[in-house]
């Protein structure tokens, strides 16, 4: 499967994710610390789903549970049916923080995936690179490059895997106010263009509800599911758009925040 | 002007061209006052040359007039390249002013006027004398040091980087060599020296060791210390594509604990050349701390001095060379100290 995919432009079709009564809780000095709170949702192949809440509540855990980086306390993570157990190159996480190596040049911290499966480098590295605008810079080392430059260069490094889940966790969060809203849009394109299911973890409202078609609402630690607010808006999106307005009252609501509004 | 230096050092391709143009407008300005400069070396070096030549000796000295020879060459080098000097010349030119000065004033209190008393002073032309005469004893004692140093910091930072690098990664490793790298290491490696020339064959494989294990130590603290300051976030992103423990270490692990190896490698390289130098002296027949100690057996003390001029020479090479090629592997960093 691997290799007949591998040769084609990126249209891999999303996977399907179901969390099946997950709970989590670390250990903090002998002491177990909950994060997660019998957490239950499925997310439809293809889709683009948003995890919204309150800081340090547990979303990033979560997604460290999907990507296969820890086994849930208790509960069950599918990936189209067949539980998660380990990481796997289908399902990539995509930090907060770039995380390139900087000591490899843009174009072999893309190619990062493949060189970890022993798979040839291919035409897929500089594929992913234009996808995201960064072929002229192929050849520069990491400290050369500005914020949103650098996210989009770990957005590469994800997309050459060719991922049925891409986890996002807020990749956006440390980028200036203008290069984010550019870079949400790409997201949406490169969603749009790819096919992969989306799980983008965010506290950003407006964020969640620009991208994603559903935004889970996320109660303050140990993270329980508030509600379930599908965005019934097609794209693209229009940033003035007053039924965004509508759901954002709504889901600050949820939040607990309609008094600052 | 070291500002502009450090610069210099080249992060990419592209930065190092552009430093190179800025630098060169710096310098198509005040290009007069740098020639004058040049001027001013070149009048220094042959007034050296000719304090050299026309005052007369209060001793015998073998080598005055090649002393002048090469003082009054270096300052007709230094005049025609005040037409056109190259950028490293220039540069140096206080340098030139400053060696000019300081080797006439060398001259006139000990070969001239014998101010300082000999021999434990000796004159410019004494120490000239030991390398043109006694070259090949030199020479030799400089490949004996050379060979017995590299022969034993190359196993010490082998060693070092993979015990560092299994200290680092492995818990167990980790466990077992902690106490002992805790209670041998702080030891100086020259206070195994009576046992280690006891215990081994050949004074040379003794020294070996001495060089080996102070060398060691360092690399191995200092690796280890690097793989375990690796950023977590990094083991995570390659394992979320897949990758082995084997990639972890080779590809990730490692790589991100090279400034700190090279760290280790700098130290371990100073405390490798005063086990060498002890060594030599204590034990091993050859070599230049053997030279030394054996020209002041002699009371040979322009030996001597000129023996500790090439050990720094030396001393100086292996440190550049090593910084060369940290700055070639780890490119990719920025704001590397110049040496």
């Amino acid at each position: 499967m691997v290799t007949a995919a591998a040769l084609q432009p990126v249209v891999a079709a999303g996977a399907s994710l179901d969390i099946l009564g997950v709970s989590h809780h670390f250990d903090l000095h002998g002491r177990p610390l909950p994060v997660l709170n019998d957490v239950s949702f499925r997310a439809e192949p293809g889709e683009f789903v948003a995890l919204l809440g309150p800081s340090g509540c547990g979303k990033s855990t979560l997604l460290r549970l999907i990507a296969g980086l820890e086994p849930p306390s208790v509960g069950t993570l599918l990936v189209d049916g067949a539980p998660i157990t380990r990481p796997h190159p289908s399902r990539v996480l995509v930090f907060q923080d770039p995380t390139l190596y900087p000591w490899r040049t843009v174009r072999k911290n893309a190619a990062l995936g493949l060189e970890a499966r022993g798979l040839q480098r291919g035409p897929r590295v500089d594929q992913a690179l234009r996808l995201v605008g960064l072929t002229n810079f192929a050849d520069a080392y990491p400290h050369h490059l500005s914020g949103g430059m650098a996210q989009r260069a770990a957005l590469a490094r994800a997309l050459v895997n060719d991922p049925s889940v891409l986890l996002l966790d807020e990749p956006l969060g440390k980028l200036d106010s203008m290069t984010r809203i550019t870079m949400q849009g790409e997201l949406v394109s490169l969603w749009q263009s790819s096919g992969f299911t989306a799980l983008l973890v965010t506290h950003d409202v407006e964020e969640a509800l620009f991208l994603a078609q559903r935004v889970i609402v996320l109660s303050d630690r140990p993270a329980a599911i508030k509600a379930d607010v599908p965005v019934d808006l097609p794209y693209p999106r229009h940033r003035g758009d007053p039924r965004l307005a509508e759901l954002r009252r709504e889901v600050l609501g949820l939040l607990g925040l309609d008094a600052n509004w | 002007m070291s500002s502009a230096r450090t610069a210099t050092l080249p992060l990419s391709r592209e930065a190092g061209e552009g430093q190179g143009r800025g630098s060169a407008d710096r310098t198509a300005r005040p290009s007069w006052s740098l020639w004058r400069i040049g001027a001013v070396a070149a009048a220094a070096w042959l007034a050296a040359a000719a304090v050299t030549h026309f005052l007369p000796d209060n001793d015998d000295f073998e080598r005055t007039k090649l002393l002048a020879e090469l003082m009054a060459g270096l300052g007709i080098a230094l005049a025609v390249l005040t037409i056109a000097p190259p950028q490293r010349i220039r540069r140096a030119g206080p340098w030139l002013i400053a060696l000019a000065t300081f080797f006439t004033a060398w001259e006139l209190v000990t070969a001239k006027f014998a101010v300082l008393p000999r021999p434990f002073f000796a004159a410019p032309q004494s120490l000239l004398e030991v390398f043109t005469d006694d070259y090949p004893k030199l020479g030799d004692s400089v490949w004996h040091s050379l060979s017995l140093l590299s022969g034993g910091y190359v196993i010490g930072a082998v060693l070092g980087f993979i015990a560092g690098v299994a200290i680092g990664w492995s818990r167990v490793v980790g466990y077992w060599a902690h106490p002992v790298l805790r209670l041998i290491g702080p030891l100086p490696a020259t206070a195994w020296l009576p046992i280690a020339f006891f215990a081994f064959p050949t004074s040379h494989s003794a020294s070996t060791f001495l060089i080996a294990l102070a060398t060691g130590f360092p690399v191995t603290v200092l690796t280890w210390s690097g793989v375990a300051g690796v950023n977590r976030a990094y083991y995570d992103v390659a394992r979320t594509m897949g990758a082995s423990q084997r990639f972890l270490v080779l590809k990730v692990a490692i790589p991100a604990a090279m400034p700190s190896v090279f760290v280790g490698l700098f130290m371990g390289l100073g405390a490798s050349f005063s086990v060498l130098v002890v060594a030599e002296m204590m034990g091993v027949k050859s070599g230049l701390g053997w030279y030394m100690q054996w020209a002041q057996g002699w009371a040979a003390y322009a030996n001597m001095y000129a023996a500790l001029l090439v050990m720094a020479l030396m001393c100086t090479g292996l440190i550049t060379l090593l910084f060369r090629v940290r700055d070639h592997l780890l490119a990719w960093q920025k704001g590397l100290v110049q040496w």
